[in-house]
């Protein structure tokens, strides 16, 4: 006998919860117990009282589990309302990434040259290294970090996934 | 009004005395001293003192399932709350409503590996509905109604009140809050109309529909198993139930098809398998009810009413699922049924083919003049109580399935159970529970040999609280459902699955201060149990059984509803391995 895969999508959810302890180890957890994937993972206080986070969850799941894992982190307690980005609709996301690249001779200008075309700004700069500071979406920055790997990469920071709906309506 | 301040441990005692409570099953430690000391001195709230935690988190949801009343535990830090996870985890999955107060190691040294301390909010976070570390006595108060309304309402389930030692000490004022709205805890209660008057369209256009009912309808209160009673009347369908949902209709009603699944009888998993319309009421669709996913009720629509949204579309694609109250939406089903005046269905074909299956006796067993059959045991347990309205407990095994198939009952909270779990010793401690909280009834724990070891401490605890429990154990000398998986899976290699060195449970009983019965002939039986009756105080009978009796009908692992094994003839004692990695 062998074990089984099934085919996954993968989706952005918005998740808002009282900003209490062990929130997020609830919301980890959760997904760990279950059997669920994250992808990637943000949270951050969004209210003036730092009363309220949102949690930006990217997952990879068969659509009833989906469906399993919206139900289930809107049963937690402290969860106000659970969103997926992804079935409703249009909508942006963006990551943050700081790239370190080795920068001498050639490479210096290649790199200069290549974070120009993909907006990235220099925020740190030795005579032999940058620090690149990129924003965009997952397939922009994987291409940038690639592309990045061939000029001399040495390090990088991704923040993961934040998303939000287009239009005038919230989460 | 002045209020005037109180210590943390005081503040806690008046909230559980605001809240009703009167009994707590628990056991003292050094986190909780401050606790017990309030106890000792407000006198308003009965401690019982169990010999392990285990036993406390089953004798609490056996006084919740009996009374509808949240059970409340109290145990100290480390240990007490780690024993205590077995029931608590228990009741989560069979949705018991309950509170457990853990002591803590005080604020300053938490996360020091004190003395007795465990990281319980990290341990029972995915074993509650929800848990609290309560740092500050001036919201002990507000926390604790909390954790009661979180306990009680919605889905049930139990809430974990961590009180570090210094908040148990340190002071604050409390007052009693007025009723709870909680900025994001709002369960949904009724249905949509709209939803509703579709379910009830469905079910006057369906030819072959069933009522699958679940636990739910035990939990929305006596007043939910009334409602389908009157549902059952108005529409002429058949009802099966799950483990947990035994005794919502009586077993003596006409409808009453019995238990579905594993271990479920022919013609409620035949009648599932063919049926046009399954309307689940707080059944959550448990692999022990469907077996092979794809092979489930092929032709039916289904419709699924539950407090719990993510019950909804879990395991099996719902046709129209809907949130609410098993009560709400029963009692709303009525209404616009007899609104509309809707005759009763013409089912009669239906039940031409449900008494076609009925006619199987799947229940039927061997006769046997010099052994115990199990199933008699059980039949004749019934036979000599049932006019009395017991409260049935079990362990988990063979001696559970066969008080679910052959006990038969007439009304709710009678039967507690480890369905979800499957928790081997729930049957003692929830029988204590249960007995504290009825206590002019007659409790009787249906146990295993094995299964009753498990707990067996908890005799002292029926003993000192003069609780007249009995005990009934079907002794057959094996861990009789491992054994019969080996003999149906493992060609009968009965690797670790036979009871050696059993104590004598009579002498046992004698020594714990209980009366101790012993039947080993099948022309013992009445008398042996009338003995066990007529005794008011604890009773333990050891009923010695056939020892390699299975139980049947019996699904196996990953088949179809239409693959039941009714008798031993078909059991052919291998599996392949997609069965054997199924649980």
């Amino acid at each position: 006998m062998h074990i089984k895969s099934e085919t996954a999508e993968r989706h952005t959810l918005a998740v808002i919860v009282d900003n209490e302890p062990g929130i997020l180890a609830r919301i980890a957890g959760l997904f760990t117990a279950r059997g669920y994937n994250i992808e990637s993972l943000t949270v951050s206080e969004i209210t003036a009282d730092k009363a309220v986070s949102r949690i930006t969850i990217v997952t990879s799941a068969s659509k009833p589990m989906l469906e399993q894992i919206v139900a289930q982190l809107d049963r937690l307690v402290p969860v106000h309302t659970v969103r997926d980005l992804t079935a409703e609709g249009p909508h942006v996301e963006r990551e943050l990434a700081l790239v370190k690249v080795r920068g001498t001779g050639d490479h210096r200008i290649e790199a200069l040259r290549l974070a120009d075309v993909y907006r990235a700004r220099v925020v740190d700069a030795t005579t032999s290294s940058f620090v690149f500071e990129v924003t965009g979406g997952i397939e922009k920055i994987d291409k940038f970090v690639e592309l990045m790997g061939e000029v001399g990469l040495i390090e990088v920071a991704r923040t993961g996934i934040v998303a939000i709906a287009r239009g005038k309506d919230a989460a | 009004m002045k209020v005037i301040e109180k210590s943390g441990a005081d503040i806690l005692v008046e909230a559980l005395c605001d809240l009703g409570v009167d009994v707590i099953f628990g056991y003292p430690g050094g986190a909780v001293l401050p606790i017990y000391d309030a106890l000792f001195r407000s006198k308003r709230i009965r401690h019982i003192l169990v010999r392990h935690e285990q036993a406390a988190t089953h004798a609490a949801e056996g006084y919740a399932r009996s009374t509808g009343k949240p059970g409340v535990v109290l145990v100290t830090s480390g240990p007490g709350a780690t024993n205590a996870v077995t029931g608590i985890t228990d009741a989560l999955l069979d949705s018991i409503p309950m509170v457990v107060i853990t002591g803590q190691v005080p604020t300053a040294l938490i996360g020091s590996d004190a003395f007795q301390e465990a990281d319980t909010i990290g341990i029972t976070r995915h074993c509650t509905k929800h848990n609290y570390l309560v740092k500050d006595p001036a919201i002990l108060g507000s926390v604790i109604h909390e954790a009661f309304h979180i306990a009680t309402s919605g889905r049930p389930g139990p809430v974990v009140v961590d009180i570090p030692k210094d908040v148990q000490v340190a002071t604050a004022k409390y007052q009693k809050p007025g009723p709870i709205q909680h900025k994001t805890y709002r369960p949904a209660l009724k249905a949509d109309r709209s939803e509703i008057e579709q379910l009830v369209d469905m079910l006057a256009a369906a030819e072959r529909p069933i009522f699958y009912t679940g636990g739910g309808v035990i939990n929305a209160g006596p007043a939910a198993s009334q409602l389908l009673i009157e549902l059952a009347r108005v529409t002429g369908a058949p009802v099966t139930s799950t483990l947990m949902g035994l005794g919502a209709l009586p077993a003596t009603s006409p409808q009453w098809l019995g238990m579905l699944g594993m271990h479920g009888t022919y013609e409620a998993n035949m009648a599932m398998n063919q049926a046009d319309l399954i309307v689940a009421i707080g059944a959550r669709f448990d692999d022990r009810v469907t077996g092979r996913l794809d092979a489930f009720s092929p032709n039916s629509r289904k419709v699924h009413i539950d407090i719990d949204r993510s019950s909804i579309n879990k395991t099996v694609r719902i046709d129209l699922g809907i949130v609410a109250d098993a009560g709400h939406a029963m009692e709303d089903m009525l209404r616009i049924w007899k609104a509309r005046q809707h005759p009763k269905p013409d089912t009669r074909e239906w039940w031409r083919r449900i008494e076609g299956w009925r006619a199987v006796q799947c229940l039927n067993f061997p006769k046997d003049d010099q052994v115990i059959m199990p199933q008699r045991a059980v039949r004749a347990l019934w036979e000599a109580t049932h006019a009395r309205d017991p409260i049935i407990t079990t362990e988990v095994g063979q001696h559970q399935m066969w008080a679910a198939q052959h006990f038969g009952f007439e009304k709710p909270n009678k039967w507690l159970t480890s369905g979800g779990l499957g928790t081997m010793g729930y049957g003692l401690p929830a029988a204590i529970g249960a007995q504290m909280g009825n206590p002019n009834a007659l409790v009787i724990d249906i146990a295993g040999e094995a299964s009753i070891q498990m707990n067996i401490q908890e005799l002292a605890t029926a003993t000192q609280y003069r609780l007249p429990v009995k005990v009934f154990i079907l002794n057959n000398e094996y861990m009789g459902m491992v054994r019969q998986w080996q003999e149906l899976t493992y060609e009968s290699r009965y690797a670790e699955s036979y009871s050696d060195s059993l104590p004598d449970f009579v002498k046992l009983a004698e020594a714990y201060g209980w009366k101790g019965i012993r039947i080993e002939h099948p022309d013992q039986l009445e008398q042996g149990i009338a003995d066990m009756l007529a005794h008011d105080g604890p009773v333990m009978v050891d009923c010695m059984v056939a020892k390699l009796a299975n139980c049947f009908p019996m699904i196996p692992s990953g088949a179809a509803h239409t693959d039941m094994i009714l008798q031993a003839n078909e059991v052919s004692g291998t599996m392949d391995d997609e069965a054997k990695a199924l649980v």
